[in-house]
């Protein structure tokens, strides 16, 4: 409400500011200004609007403290328990009834802070809503004085906007640092309970006995993950999505006819388009049992209905538009003079292709490959409903393996405390998570980037 | 000059070489051998062409065919005697107040119950959905009359005889269908509320609105957050940045963000948004701020490209007549990028709309059984309620999942329709 | 050229149109290619001396929209045939490219590479006598004999044109097509490759495409005018040069235009 009434302000200045400044103009001519009058419209607008929403947005931080100081210091609050526990929990019930997100309370003495919470929000709301309208007409006013031929309008307006736009850039890096520092952080309190030596070395994963109080020496080993997070991704999906990825981008780029590939290749695309919890069901309901009843016809032991094979073939489908992509754009930065030497030579196409093209583009693909593993490593849903959650050490592609995105979903989900070593346990796993991926995409990145270069 | 006077000697001696036979037996087979590999070769890559569509195509039909019962219903036609039932109502009480009020008072399961096992013997009850008495409510407030006398009601099926009566159900679902086939009493009606409802416990009664209106939310604030950052920090980017450390860093930070599993931006979710800022958990909010951190870097180098598109002699011109660098950029550049920006953003959208995995870190994945009102209310989205559904041991999930899993495929196809139609109607070469 | 009625034709072509789509690159060109001397087409760029070279070893094919009509032979074989192996026509008919293009492989590879495909050479001893000699006829051994498996690549620009052009040797071709081979290099290197020719005519039917009419007379016996897709003036390379019978040739020469 109070935010509406702030722009309402910015617009009747953005008006007036124009209106004067036309009249300034007019009467010194049109060189005589230096700026546009919807420039100097601007000029007073934002300084209207800018400083009071600020105000607003520290405002709505600072004002829950304030209500609940104001609600404790009243009559109603003196018989609130001492115990900080039960009473932040009357507290938050009483303000969820004030505030109209709950309805009923549990506690009688939440009912009699009803109404001192409501008219503490009250107050606090016009105070600050006062506090705000006035700072919207004191820039207004400020902004409206120095509208005049000789201002420089433009260039204030223009300062701030490229502020905001350096501002905008800037989201990324906080953003990284953001993801840096909150996974370092929960992860030095998780080491600070398990020994990192025992959680990346460790063969043993079962974090449930762990919360059931069994100590946390041989509940964190995480190398099972590891395990099946690499056989999974980056070996069973890889052996699919390699060989296909690479002689489809073959197939389109060099033997079919420009229709055909002009039809295909979207088509292809569309793989990477399926959202991956509609992989990881297609995984877990149709491609797991086919593969596990083929498993026990054939006598295989250990099978399972949940298998590192099943997420990793779908996986590997998952994948195959990327690897093709990114082999079709190594092959075709091959110069073509390369192709035509060796048909030239009498080379058939296919000898052209295998002999020349691959090996001269094979830095490129090998790029796409890390990047595509990258990918895979940190794939969450499919593995998530198909791979299982047995952390099993096992080479048997049939048997259930689990990995490290799985363990991230089963250890976040569900009603836990934040800081018991189950929860900040993920967020160890998604540092190793973090790294590797980030690692492997810096040498994929270096990779394609040289080779690149070799050709121009 | 001629021919005869050819200084052949000038070539350093080598043993001469006999010429090759290239009509011989030996290269004929040799020949036929390497276009026999070369036919092979090309097969091969054309195998890989349609094997990768062959699974998409199959992933699609399983879906479809699964999927398209999940819109239909069974229903049952329940022959209802209100003059003889247990209980008796006045369809002057519904006239008079409120008549929602009135028959959630009466006990109108019990009249369901009395009519079905009159109807299709001692187990009646469970041939009929929970959703029956919404269906013989609405029935009676479109037409009180019926309440003095008797009716056929076209009620839903119970989860066993709708699976059954779709061809895969158990034995003993099978001799329910039987019954009811004796009396005509089966037909098959689309479902709507499928796409009105929410979630719930009994597979006949859900439905994906809440789910999908979760999903409108989340994208709204990831659109209204990811959008106008991302198309400034491109426009920053390309446009103004200066060429120092700062800059690389900027930009190193947006490339690995692009990379980064999206599960790591859910860890970020928890860990900043919920925890820190304190902000409520399985909401559209958090789900929007966080899929907005995972959009915005698509945003940005998709932007970028777009800016780097337009044409130097553009800008050239406008600041030759004294625009500001401002004024170049939002008059003349954006507007000529905007559609490869669009694009861009339609793309990171979609990727958006079908992601999970982040969404169960910041606990989206919460029962929702009605749809959110605003950003600060639980919600589920789309992929989240499909994994919640696909972890059902309900029979008549599966194709409530698969059900949904079309809705979501058909409003990503959509949006990558859209995209490849801007990017066709706009592109444009300079 | 007194012996130019005795010596052999090794190519002939009549009446041959190429078409790239429904535009005319080539209209009616019909010419005879011999052993005994090297043949040089010259004309302004643009001219379809490039494109009528490539319909020669049939490289034309590779673009899906080029269309061949009339009638090239090669020792009286139709080379266009359905029984003519494009395979076989292209390890008999070589050909060399305007940018050195070695392939990323060491040198001796690129050298081996056709005499592998074809099937040449039995066992580790034949080639290594194929590619030293290939090398040598290129001019090119006592500059790499010490470094054959460094990549062809890191050669300087003429020594990948000569690698290029003993890599179209080792499979002991019978016509050598030179499309614009010096037009990359500096003028030392270009001198080398001059030479080269020189030396390898009569062995093989070399034929040459440039834009400089000073290497056309240098290195040819008989020159070749095109000009907008057709062959205006075919005779000895002293009569086009000093005594041109067609007004068209005559402009160009004396640099009209081009």
């Amino acid at each position: 409400m109070i935010v509406l009434i702030v722009l309402g302000l910015a617009l009747v200045g953005w008006i007036v500011a124009r209106a004067r400044a036309m009249r300034l103009q007019a009467s010194a001519g049109r060189l005589g200004t230096n700026s546009r009058p919807s420039q100097h419209g601007w000029y007073v607008a934002l300084w209207t609007a800018l400083p009071a929403l600020i105000f607003l947005a520290v405002w709505a931080n600072v004002m829950p403290g304030l209500v609940t100081n104001a609600v404790l210091g009243t009559p109603e609050a003196q018989s609130l328990p001492s115990d900080a526990f039960a009473r932040s929990s009357i507290l938050g019930e009483a303000q969820g009834i004030a505030n109209g997100s709950g309805q009923t309370a549990f506690n009688p003495a939440s009912q009699a802070l009803v109404q001192p919470y409501r008219d503490a929000t009250t107050r606090y709301s016009a105070i600050g809503a006062i506090l705000a309208a006035i700072l919207a007409f004191a820039g207004g006013a400020y902004a409206f004085s120095r509208v005049s031929p000789a201002f420089k309008a433009r260039s204030r307006v223009e300062r701030l906007v490229m502020f905001s736009l350096l501002l905008a850039s800037l989201i990324a890096v906080l953003t990284t640092a953001g993801i840096v520092i909150s996974l370092l952080f929960e992860s030095m309190r998780f080491f600070a309970l398990v020994n990192p030596i025992d959680f990346l070395f460790g063969l043993k994963w079962s974090p449930q006995s762990a919360a059931l109080g069994y100590g946390n020496k041989d509940a964190f080993g995480a190398v099972p993950l590891f395990w099946g997070t690499v056989f999974i991704g980056a070996i069973i999906a890889m052996v699919v999505a390699i060989p296909l990825g690479l002689m489809s981008a073959i197939y389109l780029t060099q033997y079919a006819r420009p229709a055909t590939r002009k039809w295909m290749k979207p088509i292809l695309e569309v793989l990477a388009g399926v959202p991956t919890v509609v992989y990881g069901y297609f995984a877990a309901l149709t491609v797991a049992p086919a593969l596990r009843n083929f498993a026990v016809s054939a006598g295989i032991s250990g099978a399972s209905s949940e298998s590192a094979l099943a997420a990793g073939l779908v996986m590997g489908v998952m994948i195959i538009p990327f690897v093709s992509s990114m082999a079709d754009d190594s092959i075709a930065a091959v110069p073509q003079s390369m192709r035509d030497g060796s048909l030239a030579m009498g080379a058939t196409t296919s000898e052209t292709i295998r002999k020349v093209l691959i090996p001269a583009a094979l830095p490129g693909v090998v790029g796409g490959v890390l990047l595509a593993v990258s990918r895979a490593i940190g794939e969450t849903m499919i593995v998530v409903m198909a791979a299982g959650l047995a952390a099993n050490l096992t080479l048997n592609p049939f048997a259930s393996v689990t990995t490290v995105t799985t363990q991230m979903v089963q250890l976040l989900t569900g009603d836990q405390e934040f800081d018991s070593a189950k929860t900040l346990a993920a967020f160890a796993l998604g540092l190793v998570l973090f790294v590797v991926t980030l690692l492997l995409n810096i040498v994929a990145l270096r990779v394609v980037k040289k080779y690149r270069e070799a050709y121009e | 000059m001629s021919a005869a006077a050819l200084p052949l000697d000038a070539i350093p001696a080598e043993p001469s070489r006999a010429p090759t036979d290239w009509k011989g037996d030996v290269m004929r087979k040799r020949i036929a051998r390497r276009y026999a590999a070369e036919r092979r070769f090309r097969l091969l890559g054309l195998g890989a062409v349609a094997l990768s569509a062959g699974f998409l195509a199959f992933l699609l039909i399983s879906m479809m065919s699964s999927g398209l019962r999940g819109f239909t219903r069974t229903e049952i036609a329940l022959p209802i005697d209100f003059a003889q039932s247990p209980i008796l109502i006045d369809p002057a009480a519904l006239k008079a107040g409120n008549p929602e009020l009135v028959l959630a008072n009466a006990n109108l399961p019990a009249v369901i119950d009395d009519a079905a096992k009159k109807a299709f013997g001692v187990n009646g009850t469970e041939m009929l959905s929970p959703g029956a008495v919404i269906a013989v409510r609405k029935a009676i407030i479109a037409d009180p009359s019926i309440l003095s006398g008797k009716a056929t009601i076209r009620v839903p099926a119970s989860e066993g005889v709708d699976v059954a009566a779709k061809g895969n159900g158990a034995p003993a679902n099978e001799a329910s269908i039987a019954t009811l086939q004796k009396t005509n009493a089966l037909s098959t009606a689309f479902n709507w509320q499928f796409l009105t409802a929410s979630d719930g416990t009994d597979p006949t009664q859900v439905g994906i609105w809440g789910a999908l209106k979760g999903s409108l939310l989340t994208m709204g604030v990831t659109l209204l957050l990811s959008f106008p950052i991302g198309v400034f920090a491109a426009l920053y980017l390309e446009e103004y940045a200066p060429r120092n450390r700062w800059t690389d860093l900027i930009e190193v930070s947006i490339n690995n963000l692009a990379a980064v599993p999206s599960i790591i931006f859910g860890l970020l979710g928890l860990a900043i948004f919920l925890n820190m800022w304190n902000l409520p958990r399985s909401a559209a909010l958090v789900g929007g701020m966080t899929l907005a951190l995972m959009t915005m870097p698509v945003i940005v180098i998709a932007g970028r490209n777009a800016i780097k598109a337009v044409p130097p002699s553009i800008r050239d011109a406008a600041l030759g007549i004294g625009a500001s660098p401002i004024q170049v950029v939002f008059h003349h550049v954006l507007p000529l990028a905007l559609p490869g920006i669009l694009t861009g953003t339609i793309i990171g959208m979609a990727r958006a709309l079908g992601e999970t995995a982040p969404l169960l870190m910041i606990g989206m994945r919460a029962f929702i059984a009605s749809p959110p009102g605003g950003v600060t209310d639980p919600a589920t989205v789309l992929p989240v309620q499909i994994f919640l559904w696909s972890d059902e041991v309900g029979r008549g999930f599966i194709e409530k999942t698969s059900a949904a899993i079309i809705v979501l495929l058909l409003f990503l196809l959509t949006m990558n329709g859209l995209a490849i139609y801007l990017r066709n109607k706009f592109e444009k070469r300079w | 050229m007194s012996d130019t009625q005795t010596v052999t034709n090794k190519m002939s072509a009549r009446g041959v149109n190429v078409f790239y789509g429904e535009k005319q690159a080539i209209n009616n060109v019909s010419i005879d290619v011999d052993l005994e001397n090297v043949t040089a087409f010259i004309g302004p760029s643009g001219c379809g001396k490039s494109t009528f070279l490539r319909t020669l070893n049939r490289m034309n094919d590779t673009v899906a929209s080029a269309r061949v009509e009339g009638q090239i032979t090669l020792d009286g074989e139709d080379i266009y045939a359905s029984g003519m192996d494009v395979v076989q026509l292209r390890a008999r008919v070589g050909m060399v490219f305007q940018k050195p293009n070695p392939f990323p492989k060491s040198i001796y590879e690129n050298v081996a590479y056709g005499p592998r495909i074809h099937g040449l050479a039995n066992g580790k001893a034949e080639m290594d006598v194929i590619v030293e000699r290939s090398l040598r006829q290129a001019g090119l051994w006592e500059e790499v004999k010490d470094r054959l498996q460094e990549s062809g690549t890191a050669l300087s620009g003429g020594q990948q044109q000569r690698l290029c052009i003993g890599r179209a040797i080792a499979v002991d071709p019978e016509v050598i097509l030179m499309d614009e081979p010096c037009s990359a290099l500096d003028p030392i290197a270009t001198a080398k490759i001059e030479e080269l020719i020189h030396d390898l005519r009569g062995r093989y039917a070399i034929v040459i495409v440039t834009h400089n009419m000073q290497q056309a007379a240098r290195v040819s016996q008989r020159t070749a005018f095109f000009h907008l897709g057709t062959l205006v003036e075919y005779g000895a390379t002293s009569d086009i040069f000093t005594n041109p019978k067609q007004e068209r040739t005559k402009d160009y020469i004396t640099g009209r235009y081009g």
